[in-house]
């Protein structure tokens, strides 16, 4: 189909599927002004059910929980067939590259990899670190959670990469590491589901202690499930990120003859 | 204008549509299909929003203050980190696309055509 028809056929099924949205759209509630009973009745129970102020994570980690141990592993799955789609064609290179690194003379630098942007990296490493672990444990209370810390955790190594020291953000976070840290995540957040199931006889009901609102060790199971998503997703980003940077040295390397 | 942000959400859906239709690298296709996702968030924020609502953060408001929908939030997180998966996917098989056939134009994709 020539790019002609292709757009002309676009163009009056978009007309079609303009008209329908704008309907569709006029029967949402105007905005501002929405009623849904079931986001109002958490607004107002969960603080006192679950002890956990903040009530994105009080819904992510307890009360749908079982939606977040899916979407937990839509994640892992799909990172898992990133590394099977790169991996494979890692093969024919890793001898040589192997040898290289054993020589530690492989280590690729950036021509944009200044000494500035080396001196920034070694004060970002440390405080994105920081920055994600606080996100992590202070889901239940503040915005935040596993989800988003853990991202915020994944990027600390990438500061090393900015750095242009690739091989060594892989001697910082090697592959097995990254890869145990991601299953261990996932791993633990089934085992919080099944916690519940063991200790209170339902999947994901909580088990332990709620303690005071507002305090650090409180809301019960959330901060734990909060931990092990984080150490999943920032081991799923880091996984990810590694595979598609090896592609990306393998072929600069090809360049280079 | 409590219209301005459904309008936003359908111009975010339709203009990705139209770059996935009419972009010739495999690349833009992917980011085109990052907006037409970025538009559900708009539209699920849009829906739970209540005016003059904080956010569903009660640390340091009190329990009975006015705040937007949680649920639609949630979701929302939820879209985000299969935006992500999707995006990462799809970019592994644009690389093997470009290993395979030596370009990310998807007319030259020859397995898709013939």
């Amino acid at each position: 189909m020539s790019r002609r028809t292709r757009l002309t056929f676009f163009g009056v099924a978009v007309a079609c599927f303009g008209t329908v949205l704008v309907i569709g759209f006029t029967g949402l509630p105007p905005f501002g002004d929405y009623h849904g009973v079931y986001g109002q009745v958490l607004n107002g129970v969960a603080v006192s059910l679950r002890h956990a102020t903040d009530i994105v994570t009080s819904l992510n980690f307890d009360i749908r929980a079982f939606d977040t141990l899916g979407e937990e592993f839509i994640l892992f799955s799909s990172v898992l067939g990133v590394v099977l789609l790169l991996r494979q064609m890692r093969k024919e290179d890793e001898q040589e590259s192997e040898e290289g690194e054993q020589e530690g003379e492989e280590e690729h630098t950036f021509a944009g990899a200044s000494e500035a942007l080396r001196a920034l990296s070694l004060v970002l490493v440390p405080t994105m670190i920081a920055i994600g672990v606080y996100i992590v444990v202070h889901g239940a209370l503040t915005p935040g959670g596993g989800f988003q810390g853990g991202v915020i955790l994944a990027a600390a190594p990438l500061g090393v990469f900015l750095g242009g020291r690739y091989l060594k953000m892989k001697r910082i976070a090697p592959d097995t590491l990254v890869e145990s840290g991601e299953a261990i995540g996932a791993l633990g957040f089934a085992l919080v589901g099944l916690g519940g199931l063991i200790f209170v006889g339902i999947f994901f009901k909580n088990f332990l202690p709620f303690g005071i609102p507002g305090h650090l060790l409180s809301a019960g199971m959330q901060p734990i499930a909060s931990i092990a998503v984080g150490l999943e997703v920032a081991g799923a980003f880091v996984l990810a990120w590694t595979e598609f940077l090896d592609q990306a040295m393998l072929m600069s390397d090809e360049e280079d003859g | 204008m409590s219209f301005l942000p459904f309008a936003v959400a359908a111009w975010l859906f339709l203009v990705g549509l139209y770059g996935i239709v009419a972009s010739q690298n495999l690349i833009r296709t992917i980011i085109s299909l990052t907006i037409v996702q970025a538009s559900t968030y708009v539209l699920l924020l849009s829906i739970g929003y209540r005016t003059g609502g904080q956010a569903p953060i009660f640390a340091d408001i009190p329990a009975t203050s006015n705040a937007v929908d949680p649920v639609v939030q949630v979701l929302m997180l939820t879209d985000v980190v299969v935006e992500a998966t999707i995006t990462a996917l799809l970019l592994a098989l644009a690389i093997q696309a470009h290993k395979r056939f030596g370009s990310l134009d998807p007319h030259e994709l020859r397995a898709l055509t013939d």
